[in-house]
């Protein structure tokens, strides 16, 4: 344990706006949800002599409420809230999954999904099923708040474009209309407690004659960031989903993902399983 | 009804399950500092200057260096080359600098960053097949290799590469120190070799036996990766205890036990196997190289089992073995559950799928035709006279599993089209030496003993060390069955120099079949005794406080000591390298099922199945608990754990990164036992630690083949291996 | 900083600074060493306690957090002479060997079998996915549970 306590600051606002002002004014400062990733970096010396601010003191961001076919999940309500919430399981089945992959359950227990937003990992279980939900990303800076789509609010390897003392306060979702077909796929180092090598969730909506409506799939850990396949998803719209056309999506994969090697995985791999998340999610039978 | 057989409750689980056994850093020690230590970060060069941030406040931390320690500057093993503390010449990127002692063990480990070190780098050695500095070979030959593969039928070559395994036992490697007023030291340590401890720490203070108390913390697993290891970090904190005239704890934080402790040696493989169209066995020509890292510690013995063990469990009338451990500049591989035997074993049960692939045979049918039985002899000369359950080892499992039926399931699976999945299944089988190798034993020369206490306990004292096997428990069971009391009236002292005889280290599977006989020895001796005195063994306490009385006169207590001595007719000659290698072998078959993802390559194990020849079985839940973890950190060997190295230092030293095997990973597992007793084992028992370790990998590399049809010679069999054979993807 | 916690049913008063972790709190100012640190990563599980009866990682949490909470430790199921069902269920089993993961192992199987849990195979992996363990594989750890499990739904009703 590397983390000194002695010359850490844990400052505990009771308001956004405090919240804040906190994060505007400490340089260095950085925001404390669950923990589940800021305390990994302090408990290995990452961030010693940082002041911490506590965002657990505002209650009313860990709420979840639905209205109509919307949802606004507060950014700190934990994996297992989400989990346990009877909407997200019916009408955001691709969330309540992901959220289940994500550690143990004592990580489930701790971790936000506000927290694993802004913390912008490549590899973050929650995104590609935001992704496809084309959720939106609520910001409040204590005094103005705006509205940023989900895939906006990335701008790199754990680099978010949130302004200094700006934070997540909810992610908005819209259930979608009820799609032909979803998938949520994690694949991670192990069967449990993993990071994704590569992480899939996809949508897909037929006509009646077999073409497709619309397609929306993504993808996690091929890239910086979460990635929408907007080629394949081009292509294969109206169009019937034969071998050729799923081989030529797949082909397309390559288009919108940039995968590395790491301690992890290797880039021909995950190209390789991107390719075949999205085929076999498009030759599935119904 | 005697004790052994029956499943005893567990002697230490009471404390462990509420919590109040007292692991190393759980241990009261009012006042004490916490000791870190500053490492070097380039695997080969020279040290040019040390400084130190003068900013820093370095009069709250006690610092210790190398001029510090009063008798030699090495860590005392086969050899004396590694440093306590590195001086100058720099061989791995994790090597000790210097020590820190502070009150606060964040402090201490923030200390370290206020030292700047300035180092003349070299280029390192990081590829042992490029290393020139050899630590130890071996060399057998039996029969005629050459004319043996010119008269083959079939000959199959095959390269094998094993990885480093991290032990990644849950407590990482600790220890605490504090010197008496009288000159001598006491260290509390997460350990499994007290003695060990106490021949490093003479050595390097100067010490005589008496002055030098070891004393076997509760202990959060071991597998090796505390066989020699504490040697280092008990002096490190001794060193500080002694400069800081406090006690000092020393505990790793999982990054630096990764990062700096020994893992379980890499190696390449090669094989030539010669085998006569009807399958038999007629050469094996095999090539052994392990990288040994920058220092000697127990490399030399690893290879040693290693070698003995690179036959597979097989008969052959023509062998040649020709192995070496060699120098890089990487942290020092040692001691791991096997010993250099999973590596060997991996190879040479790969191989013979790779045989029966290319005679067009069952796997299966390839083993039974060749597999060691009793009068058969081993590459060294050994005759297996006794105990030899391999055959029946295997035909349990194979029975057990219904092989043949789930091969042909899955095989039909296959063919199904549309299948998401890929299936498989593998087997394989292992002997395992119980024991130190050839005269080690000899040079051991362990002792164990049984008293009757003045108060009318019965105690076993042994060095030998729980760290979950059920050590003491055992040990209890062995006593009482030799006394015929009931396992509740022993005890069992925990491992302290100063209390107990030096039975040897905890380690080689030797401590059921060689440290038991001892117990059940001295046990004998106590029994005659108490036979003696009040013409029968007293089976109540009141009984025994009696027979206390007459047989301790006066005495604390009467204790019999038993001492190892070499079996009759069993020989070794370490000039030849020939002879006896182990008493005893304990054998294990394996089958495994498992499935791959076509969408992912993703491996799931569906079921396994280890049938095992362990002897008598002395405690069948300890033995099985035993099969089944050993079973799953070769499951985690075979197809997760990858220590990646770059630079020679290990990348990926946490536990996030490096990947061991979760519930959810692991597949039920169906353990049968098969005992052909040892005669000379301790009611018959055996050796089973590291058996389990050695039978999965090549189960797998075979199930895997089964599927795709594709050799991946490699462990881990992870899925970006699975893709890149399939694709030709990297 | 002083902050009030409840640790196995009584209030305790503790004065250190809030970006003390939870884990450090419990082994250094409380005594209670049951609890151990396997990883410091959220990775092992071995510090699992309860907080307000969830399973969570005290190395991941500074005590500043969770001031006013309620936390359950392994001290607070049974003692060596009076095991907890839970513990004698393990011993039985043989859940335990070097006994570091299970302390942290115990309390997830603690959260799970008041919640209810089945003594379902599949469903006990799951609940038990978040704690390491390189002794055991498992298989007796998921007995011994699964035992807990039966014997609380066996019980009569009050």
């Amino acid at each position: 344990m590397r983390g000194d306590a002695l010359a850490a600051r844990l400052l505990r606002p009771r308001s956004a706006a405090e919240a804040c002002r906190l994060l505007a004014r400490t340089p260095g400062a950085i925001a404390l949800a669950g923990g589940t990733d800021a305390m990994v970096a302090w408990n290995a010396g990452g961030l010693a002599g940082r002041t911490f601010v506590d965002l657990s003191r505002l209650r009313p961001w860990t709420r979840i409420r639905a209205n109509r076919a919307e949802l606004t999940i507060g950014a700190l309500a934990t994996h297992a809230a989400i989990i346990d919430d009877p909407f997200v399981r019916r009408r955001l089945p691709l969330l309540a999954a992901a959220c289940a992959t994500v550690g143990g359950v004592q990580i489930q227990n701790r971790g936000t999904l506000g927290g694993n937003i802004a913390n912008a990992s490549p590899a973050g279980d929650t995104f590609p099923p935001l992704a496809v939900y084309e959720a939106a990303v609520v910001a409040t800076n204590g005094t103005a708040r705006r509205e940023i789509p989900f895939l906006d609010v990335f701008a790199g390897v754990k680099r978010t474009t949130l302004a200094p003392g700006e934070l997540i306060e909810a992610v908005r979702v819209k259930a979608p209309r009820r799609p032909g077909r979803q998938m949520f796929r994690k694949v991670g180092t192990r069967a449990a407690q993993a990071i994704s090598k590569a992480v899939a969730a996809g949508l897909l909506w037929l006509r009646r004659d077999g073409t497709v409506e619309e397609l929306r799939f993504a993808l996690g850990s091929v890239a910086p960031t979460v990635r929408r396949l907007r080629a394949a998803e081009a292509y294969v719209r109206g169009r019937r989903l034969t071998p050729e056309v799923v081989g030529e999506a797949a082909r397309l994969v390559a288009e919108d993902v940039s995968p590395i090697d790491d301690v992890r995985s290797t880039a021909a791999y995950r190209l390789a399983v991107s390719r075949n998340l999205l085929s076999s999610f498009l030759s599935a039978r119904p | 009804m005697t004790a052994v057989g029956r499943n005893a409750r567990r002697r230490e689980g009471p404390e462990k399950l509420c919590g109040v056994a007292h692991y190393v850093d759980d241990t009261p020690l009012p006042g004490c500092l916490h000791g870190a230590t500053l490492r070097t970060t380039i695997p080969r060069g020279r040290i040019v200057r040390i400084a130190f941030d003068p900013a820093f406040p370095w009069q709250e931390c006690v610092i210790a260096r190398a001029e510090d320690i009063a008798g030699l500057n090495r860590v005392a093993l086969i050899e004396a080359d590694q440093p306590l503390l590195v001086e100058r010449e720099v061989r791995h990127a994790a090597e000790p600098i210097l020590l820190v002692a502070h009150p606060s063990r964040a402090r201490a480990l923030a200390a370290l960053e206020h030292v700047q070190v300035e180092y003349e780098e070299e280029q390192p050695v990081l590829d042992p097949e490029k290393s020139e500095v050899v630590f130890k070979r071996f060399d057998v030959a039996r029969g005629d290799v050459a004319r043996g593969l010119s008269e083959a039928d079939v000959i199959v070559e095959g390269t094998f590469r094993l990885p480093h395994q991290e032990h990644a036992y849950i407590e990482t490697n600790g220890a605490a120190a504090f010197w008496e007023a009288d000159g001598s030291l006491v260290v509390i340590g997460s350990l499994q070799c007290p003695y060990y401890v106490q021949k490093a720490l003479k050595g390097i203070f100067g010490l005589t036996e008496r002055q030098v108390r070891v004393i076997q913390a509760a202990t959060g697993g071991g597998f090796g990766g505390k066989e020699e290891y504490p040697n280092m970090i008990c002096a490190h904190a001794a060193l500080l205890a002694r400069k800081a005239g406090r006690p000092v704890k020393v505990v790793y934080d999982r990054q630096e036990d990764m990062l700096a402790t020994t893992k379980r040696h890499p190696a390449v493989i090669r094989h030539r196997t010669g085998v006569a169209r009807d399958g038999r066995l007629v050469a094996q020509d095999i090539d052994v190289l392990m990288d040994g890292g920058a220092y000697v510690t127990l490399s030399p013995v690893v290879l040693s089992r290693g070698t003995l063990h690179a036959t597979g469990p097989y008969a052959c009338p023509n062998v040649r073995i020709q192995s070496r451990v060699v120098a890089t500049n990487t942290p020092p591989n040692g001691a791991f559950r096997g010993f250099g035997a999973p590596q060997t074993l991996f190879a040479a049960e790969l191989q013979m799928d790779r045989v029966a692939a290319a005679l067009g045979v069952d796997p299966l049918e390839l083993r039974r035709r060749n597999v060691l039985g009793p009068g058969a002899t081993l590459a060294v000369g050994q005759v297996l006279r006794e105990s030899v359950g391999a055959a029946k080892a295997l035909e349990a499992c194979v029975k057990r599993s219904r092989y043949a039926a789930r091969r042909r399931a899955c095989s039909a699976w296959n063919r199904r089209a549309g299948a998401p999945s890929w299936r498989g299944v593998g087997l394989s089988i292992a002997h395992h030496g119980a024991g130190f190798t050839g005269s080690g034993e000899v040079y051991l020369a362990s002792r164990a003993a049984v008293s009757l206490t003045r108060h009318g306990e019965v105690r076993v004292l042994a060095a030998s060390t729980e760290f979950g096997q059920g050590t003491t428990t055992m040990f209890a069971q062995i006593a009482a069955a030799s006394l015929g009391l009931p396992v509740e009236l022993v005890s069992v002292a925990t491992p302290d120099t100063s209390q107990v005889p030096n039975s040897g280290p905890t380690v080689a599977s030797r401590t059921t079949m060689i440290v038991g006989r001892l117990v059940r020895q001295a046990a004998l001796d106590l029994k005659a005794a108490l036979v003696e005195a009040a013409g029968a063994v007293p089976a109540t306490r009141a009984g025994l406080l009696a027979a206390a009385r007459a047989l301790c006169e006066g005495e604390p207590e009467r204790r019999f000591e038993a001492r190892y001595e070499k079996p009759e007719g069993v020989a070794w000659d370490d000039a030849t390298y020939t002879g006896d290698a182990y008493e005893a072998y304990s054998y294990a078959a394996m089958a495994v099922e498992l499935e791959i993802d076509r969408t992912t390559y993703e491996v799931r194990v569906r079921h396994a199945t280890v049938a095992a020849d362990i002897g008598t079985v002395i405690h069948p839940l300890f033995a099985e608990g035993q099969v089944i973890g050993g079973v799953v950190q070769g499951l985690g060997y075979a197809l997760l754990e990858s220590a990646v190295y770059e630079g020679g230092a290990m990348k990926n030293p946490r536990l996030t990164d490096y990947v061991i095997p979760t519930s959810l990973d692991t597949p039920r597992i169906d353990v049968v036992f098969v005992p052909a007793p040892y005669s000379r084992g301790p009611f018959g028992a055996k050796g089973v630690g590291e058996l389990p370790m050695d039978v999965p990998g090549p189960a797998v590399a075979a199930a895997v083949h089964h599927a795709l049809g594709v050799f991946i010679p490699e462990l881990p069999i992870t899925p970006e291996r699975i893709a890149a054979a399939l694709h030709g993807a990297a | 900083m002083r902050l009030a916690l409840t640790v196995n049913g009584q209030r305790r008063s503790i004065a250190c600074p809030p970006m003390k972790r939870l884990i450090d709190v419990l082994r250094e100012d409380l005594g209670l060493t049951g609890t151990k640190e396997g990883c410091g990563e959220g990775e092992c599980g071995a510090c699992t306690v309860l907080l307000d009866g969830a399973a969570v990682n005290a190395c991941l949490i500074p005590v500043g957090q969770v001031g006013g909470g309620r936390v359950e430790t392994v001290e607070s199921l049974g003692r060596p002479g009076r095991l907890a069902p839970l513990q004698e269920a393990f011993l039985e089993n043989g859940a335990a060997q070097c006994g570091i993961c299970t302390p942290g192992m115990l309390m997830a199987a603690a959260a799970y079998v008041r919640a209810g849990g089945r003594a379902s195979d599949a469903a006990i992996r799951t609940a038990l996915a978040g704690n390491l363990c390189r002794c055991t594989g498992y298989a007796h750890i998921v007995r011994a549970v699964a035992r807990a499990a039966r014997s609380r739904r066996v019980r009569p009703p009050r």
